[in-house]
């Protein structure tokens, strides 16, 4: 559905942050982009989406290929119109606007009225607490009820690929739970193709099928999502168990990982 | 009523109808901020250019006033997207600053280049409107200044419906309140920046037609844009209905100032009592009356 053929990103045409990353995400699976923070999984979602022109980032080598278009170089707001959309980290919801007009102005590719409505119902039917909160202005939201919306804003697109960014920032683990359930229903009834990048990995393994590891711009391993598990390095390092599977104390963990990398 | 009562009541309409005719300039100011984050230290430049044109098509020997309206509103729209394409764009994703420095030189080009071009004598706008002034009770007022609320109340409506109601309004806002999430939900950012400036154009031209039907046309109608700052920042940066009500308000406080203060002082504090609530709101509501708070979840 969506494939990243070794591609290089450069900022203010000096900063090499990408250096030759390649993801192939699959038609209604999630496929999950783990690594430590700075490792460049933002940076990668963003030149996917195409909002890194206006961070001047550039992507100097390879392809991005969405379906039969390649989508590196152009514009975000055209990226969408073909169907693949961000979901920032952070949430970033359009704080002043209300609940439903967050909702609007993420239909805004649609060009019928009609199917922003429909629209609108169904991230309804998916999160019903967005349905209460509809007039309520949306940065007042809680947390949860925030990322739902910001998940519900990109629905209203009507996309074919959705890339989540840490989805799980800064929520109660029941929270968690719950939008990670939506969002497993979500691509299995709308064949949504979701790549997620996470801090989470026991989660974000848990509901993906594939995933990637990334380390200092680099994809340092890949596999189906219950191989990984079994990894001893993600172990170590992202699961925060040993070799006997039982809980490591955190400051092993921290230290372990200050003197090893994959790549050094 | 007494004659105290009589007096303050036209002072106060009076001001009411002047104050409504700041809107209609605030609304300008407020449709770039609200869009695109500028402050447009230029809008009261917009206004001379859109009475200087106005005038100069009015001194052909029977041209008709509709004419003239369409022709400006028509040129004035082409200046905003024209403005935005060859001077804004290029400064996107820039500090703030940068905008409003581009602003304030396109100011002052304008006041230069207004009377080289035009040429830099006084230049009458008359309006089909009679000057016999209308009364309302105590108060007579010029009909232009009638015509000018008038006009500042149509276009309130019609822009508050727009943000409010409109898919098109609401993606406005929402490039306002990010650009980059906007642009993600497939919004043309760019697009809608112009819009904004092509807004305010419209909007300086009918206000360049009243206030120049008003004042009359030379380099002098720019400094109406002075009074555009009191105002918003009375109202709120980014709040269609704050420009409105801070027009009212600066415009009743003016007249009251004019009508009270100005026999003890010997004139003048017109043009200050605006500015001194300015300062006064400043300390008390920064963000305005009705302008956006910043958003702080704990």
């Amino acid at each position: 559905m969506l494939a990243i053929n070794n591609i290089e990103v450069v900022y203010d045409r000096v900063i090499l942050v990408l250096k030759g990353v390649s993801i192939d995400v699959r038609e209604g699976a999630i496929t999950t982009l783990l690594g430590a923070n700075g490792a460049g999984k933002t940076t990668t979602l963003k030149a996917i989406s195409g909002v890194l022109h206006g961070e001047r980032g550039e992507v100097t080598k390879g392809t991005i290929q969405l379906g039969e278009h390649r989508i590196d170089g152009m514009r975000a707001h055209d990226v969408t119109g073909l169907g693949l959309v961000q979901v920032f980290e952070g949430r970033r919801v359009f704080e002043h606007l209300t609940t439903e007009e967050n909702l609007i102005a993420g239909g805004h590719v649609q060009r019928e009225g009609a199917v922003v409505k429909q629209g609108i119902d169904l991230v309804y039917s998916y999160f019903p607490r967005l349905r209460e909160r509809r007039h309520q202005q949306s940065g007042y939201l809680s947390g949860g009820e925030q990322q739902m919306l910001a998940i519900g804003r990109a629905l209203m697109s009507k996309p074919k690929v959705v890339l989540l960014d840490e989805p799980s920032l800064g929520l109660a683990p029941m929270l968690v739970e719950e939008i990670f359930g939506i969002v497993d229903r979500l691509v299995r009834q709308e064949n949504l193709s979701v790549l997620l990048v996470e801090q989470n990995a026991t989660m974000a393994l848990g509901v993906a099928d594939h995933g990637y590891v990334m380390e200092n711009g680099r994809i340092v391993l890949e596999g189906p999502a219950d191989k990984l598990r079994d990894n001893s390095d993600i172990k170590e390092f992202y699961l925060g168990l040993n070799e006997g599977g039982t809980r490591k104390s955190y400051r092993d963990t921290k230290h372990y990982k200050r003197r090893k990398r994959w790549l050094s | 009523m007494s004659e105290d009562l009589e007096f303050a009541f036209a002072l106060i309409l009076n001001g009411a109808s002047i104050g409504l005719m700041y809107s209609l300039i605030a609304l300008g100011f407020v449709l770039v901020y609200k869009a695109t984050d500028a402050i447009n230290f230029a809008q009261g430049e917009f206004v001379m250019l859109a009475g200087l044109i106005v005038a100069v098509v009015l001194g052909f020997e029977g041209a008709p006033l509709i004419a003239a309206i369409v022709i400006v509103v028509a040129v004035m729209i082409g200046f905003g997207f024209g403005l935005e394409r060859v001077v804004l764009r290029p400064l996107l994703g820039r500090p703030v600053v940068a905008v409003i420095m581009a602003t304030i030189g396109l100011a002052a080009m304008l006041r230069g280049l207004g009377p080289v071009i035009f040429g830099s004598e006084t230049r009458a706008v008359s309006l089909p409107i009679g000057d016999e002034p209308i009364v309302l009770g105590p108060a007579s007022l010029p009909p232009v200044q009638v015509l000018g609320a008038v006009v500042a109340i149509l276009f309130f409506l019609a822009f508050s419906w727009f943000f409010k109601k409109s898919r098109m309004g609401v993606a406005m806002r929402a490039v306002a309140d990010n650009q980059q999430v906007a642009q993600a939900m497939g919004i043309n950012v760019e697009r809608y920046f112009a819009l904004a400036w092509a807004m305010a154009g419209v909007v300086s031209a009918l206000g360049g037609v009243v206030w120049g039907s008003m004042l009359g046309v030379d380099v002098h109608l720019a400094l109406v844009g002075l009074k555009v700052f009191p105002v918003v920042i009375l109202g709120g940066l980014d709040s269609i209905g704050g420009a409105l009500v801070g027009g009212l308000i600066i415009g009743i406080v003016e007249s009251l100032a004019a009508g009270y203060l100005d026999p003890y002082v010997g004139g003048g504090t017109k043009d200050f009592a605006p500015y001194v609530l300015m300062i006064l709101v400043l300390m008390i509501r920064p963000y305005g009356i009705f302008g956006k708070r910043k958003i702080e979840r704990v």
